[in-house]
């Protein structure tokens, strides 16, 4: 997709003026907040888990050569193959040619981040292939030629009323007078909509959770079970997975599953939990007959070893964005890009560069709530700070903040003169708010003062006073 | 009588220029608690907002001048959640690769706290050092940086627990952020007002007529917003009504 992170200020002033997305935003954040909450509560160990979780990833991030090498032999010797593409151009290339040598019209989708990052989707149509979105979230958003707006709730900012709008458009043959209201008529109507697609595909692509070195298994947990219909009804079964998915063992990937749904949905396990190992062997009563695993890099391999390695160990639970203030107030089409929410203000700039995403890790209070959630405990903000650390190299930042921000460096290195500096400020702002107590407007406070009062100081410094030899 | 430790008070940036009365009520609780209170001269700002800027060699310069500032006291304690976790939790990162001021962050680092966190957690009190009183109900908001990052809960309530005529009310959706977040309110001021109206509001269903934090960047924040959105609520550092210094009148409230 076309990036609009530069326009970062620009979606957020759209995005917190549309009702329908702040009362969406509203009714997200009470439910995940509350549900994961409950979920690591009951469960005594989740926090040693979170340490397991971490020390798992971190001891694969170190070995990553080693494993993705062991992960390629388990899956060829189980009759898969494994397509390594360096970006995205290379992924799209693979699936493409792997749809076009299965004769595919059609192709279902589960529910793939990966996919977005890569635009599969529009490749694929501009090749003459049908792609078939089959997560609920995923197919409406695809209905309304939407990027997701959240990792695990892709269409959480659209209304029933909008929903049950692009059903009637897209489903020719639904009865005008059938009610779409509820949320299960909704449902309803969409897996009947999609039962003749499952049939009809002739490839199925999905996402993965994990990929297992050690027995060359890829892993999709869903609610929905429209992942194993994509993967196990269609000839062919495509994995696109990213290289930071990969773990060592099925018990590590037994430990990480305990921390994703708890943290993405407050369930102890999503409903589905789906390993596939190869395609279909002799005597399988069902399985696809080929299946390749698209292995993507797209900047990944440069985050090892540095600043970012960390961001690698992220499992696109959610938990950062459902607790972030800045998402909660905004919601995933702000941030102008596939990943949204603290993760995405890390993870974009990697991959599409600073210069495309700079407004990303700025717009941050570091409160620090992301990092608190994380089930895989990355600092989310420090990163973000490394982020900031890069663009002030590269003068990247808004000129004025620049010269703000070195006039005052420049005074708070020197304290004599500093001091002198605040003496004067604060009389004179003293004196000029002393009777109101704040200013409505000020020069050059206008970010501030356009939507608040800036209380004014008591009138002169804590040290002059304090020099002066007033005491309490 | 057993010597007195010797305590640098970090006055902070906002408090030196905005609100000199939190300086002197930090001043009064700690003597109150036993303490021989400095302010070293050399003290400016903890250098987050050039830290938080990406400017590492500013917040550098400032991390070396407060460290020597403090040099000769025992302890540094500051009536900032932000400051505090600034200089105990950033600055030997920050300083790591320094040979010199390396040591002297981690060393400085590990005497340096916000004011409740010294006084409940060095201090060990149960209770205001000297009797306070208040009157009114009196809703707490954790700063991200007192709450998260030096893990500061139930010792503030539990000190202003013990203020007479102070009945404390809980604030809905207390882990939230007010929306200051340093540079980031100007910068982003359309997130920041949506972020500091929720906070606004939940002070409103509290029913409180106090305000209290222990970080004045978050105060400011949020009673400019209660003033505009003409609200009467009094807005006070925690260490006045903790040391019942209350004579100045409320943030951002006139005195006309």
């Amino acid at each position: 997709m076309q990036a609009t992170s530069r326009a970062f200020k620009e979606n957020v002033h759209r995005a917190l003026r549309d009702p329908d997305l702040q009362a969406a935003l509203t009714k997200m954040r009470q439910g995940f907040v509350e549900r994961r909450a409950t979920a690591a509560a009951r469960l005594p160990e989740f926090e040693a888990l979170r340490d397991q979780g971490r020390a798992i990833k971190d001891h694969t991030l170190a070995n990553l050569d080693f494993y993705l090498t062991r992960f390629e032999e388990r899956v060829v010797a189980a009759g898969g193959r494994i397509h390594w593409a360096s970006d995205a151009e290379a992924a799209r290339t693979a699936i493409l040619e792997i749809c076009r040598k299965a004769g595919a019209r059609t192709v279902t989708k589960g529910k793939s981040m990966i996919g977005e990052e890569i635009a599969i989707n529009e490749h694929l149509a501009l090749h003459g292939i049908e792609p078939v979105e089959t997560d609920l979230g995923e197919y409406i958003i695809q209905l309304r030629d939407e990027p997701p707006s959240h990792l695990i709730a892709p269409a959480i900012h659209v209304t029933r009323e909008q929903i049950a709008a692009s059903f009637r458009k897209a489903h020719t043959g639904l009865d005008p007078d059938r009610p779409l209201r509820e949320p299960r008529a909704l449902l309803v109507e969409a897996r009947e909509a999609l039962r003749g697609r499952f049939l009809a595909a002739d490839v199925g692509i999905t996402g993965a959770n994990f990929l297992i070195a050690e027995t060359g298994s890829t892993v999709i947990v869903t609610n929905e079970g429209n992942g194993d219909l994509t993967q196990s009804l269609p000839r062919v079964h495509i994995v696109l997975a990213s290289i930071e998915k990969l773990v060592p063992s099925l018990e590590d990937a037994a430990t990480i599953l305990r921390l994703l749904a708890r943290s993405a949905t407050g369930q102890e396990f999503s409903v589905y939990t789906t390993f596939s190992t190869g395609p279909r062997r002799p005597g399988d009563l069902d399985g696809p007959e080929e299946f390749h695993v698209v292995l993507l890099d797209n900047g990944r391999s440069r985050m090892l070893g540095g600043e970012f390695q960390d961001m690698l160990r992220c499992i696109r639970c959610g938990a950062c964005l459902n607790h972030c203030p800045i998402y909660q107030s905004v919601g995933g089409h702000a941030y102008g890009w596939v990943y949204t929410g603290p993760m995405g203000a890390v993870l974009t700039p990697a991959l599409i560069g600073i210069e495309e995403a700079g407004h990303l890790p700025n717009a941050s209070t570091f409160c620090g709530r992301c990092e608190s959630v994380c089930p895989m405990r990355i600092p989310l903000p420090k990163m973000m700070r490394h982020w900031r650390e890069r663009e002030f190299e590269r003068h990247l930042q808004p000129a004025r903040m620049q010269v703000a921000l070195k006039l005052w460096a420049f005074l708070a290195r020197r304290p004599a003169l500093y001091r002198l500096a605040v003496r004067i400020g604060a009389a004179a702002l003293g004196v000029a708010g002393r009777r109101a107590g704040a200013f409505g407007r000020l020069p050059l406070a206008g970010g501030w003062t356009r939507s608040r009062d800036l209380p004014a100081p008591e009138g002169g410094s804590f040290q002059s006073a304090w020099r002066a030899g007033r005491r309490l | 009588m057993a010597e007195r430790i010797r305590v640098g008070l970090f006055v902070t940036c906002l408090v030196d220029l905005f609100r000199p009365s939190v300086g002197f009520a930090s001043v009064k609780l700690l003597e109150a608690a036993g303490c021989a209170v400095e302010v070293p001269l050399a003290q400016t700002c903890c250098g987050q907002p050039a830290y938080n800027s990406g400017d590492r060699e500013d917040a550098r310069a400032l991390a070396r001048l407060t460290i020597d500032a403090f040099q000769p006291c025992a302890y540094l304690v500051a009536p900032s959640g932000s400051c505090a976790g600034m200089i105990s939790r950033h600055y030997p990162a920050l300083l790591k690769d320094d040979p010199v001021y390396g040591p002297k962050a981690e060393a400085l680092a590990a005497r340096a706290h916000e004011l409740v966190e010294f006084l409940t957690r060095i201090l060990s009190l149960q209770r205001v050092p000297s009797p306070a009183r208040y009157e009114g109900r009196v809703t707490y908001h954790d700063s991200c940086s007192a709450l998260r990052e030096l893990g500061l809960d139930a010792e503030p309530r539990k000190l202003l627990d013990t203020v007479e005529g102070l009945k404390l009310v809980e604030l809905p959706d207390r882990e939230a952020c007010c929306g200051f977040g340093g540079t980031f309110c100007v910068k982003y001021p359309e997130i920041s007002t949506r972020m500091v109206e929720a906070k606004t509001a939940a002070i409103a269903a509290t029913g409180a007529n106090t305000l209290a934090s222990a970080d004045l960047g978050c105060l400011m924040n949020i009673a400019g917003r209660l003033r505009r959105e003409g609200k009467k609520t009094q807005v006070r550092h925690i260490a006045e009504i903790l040391a019942g210094v209350t004579d100045a009148p409320a943030i951002g409230a006139g005195r006309g």
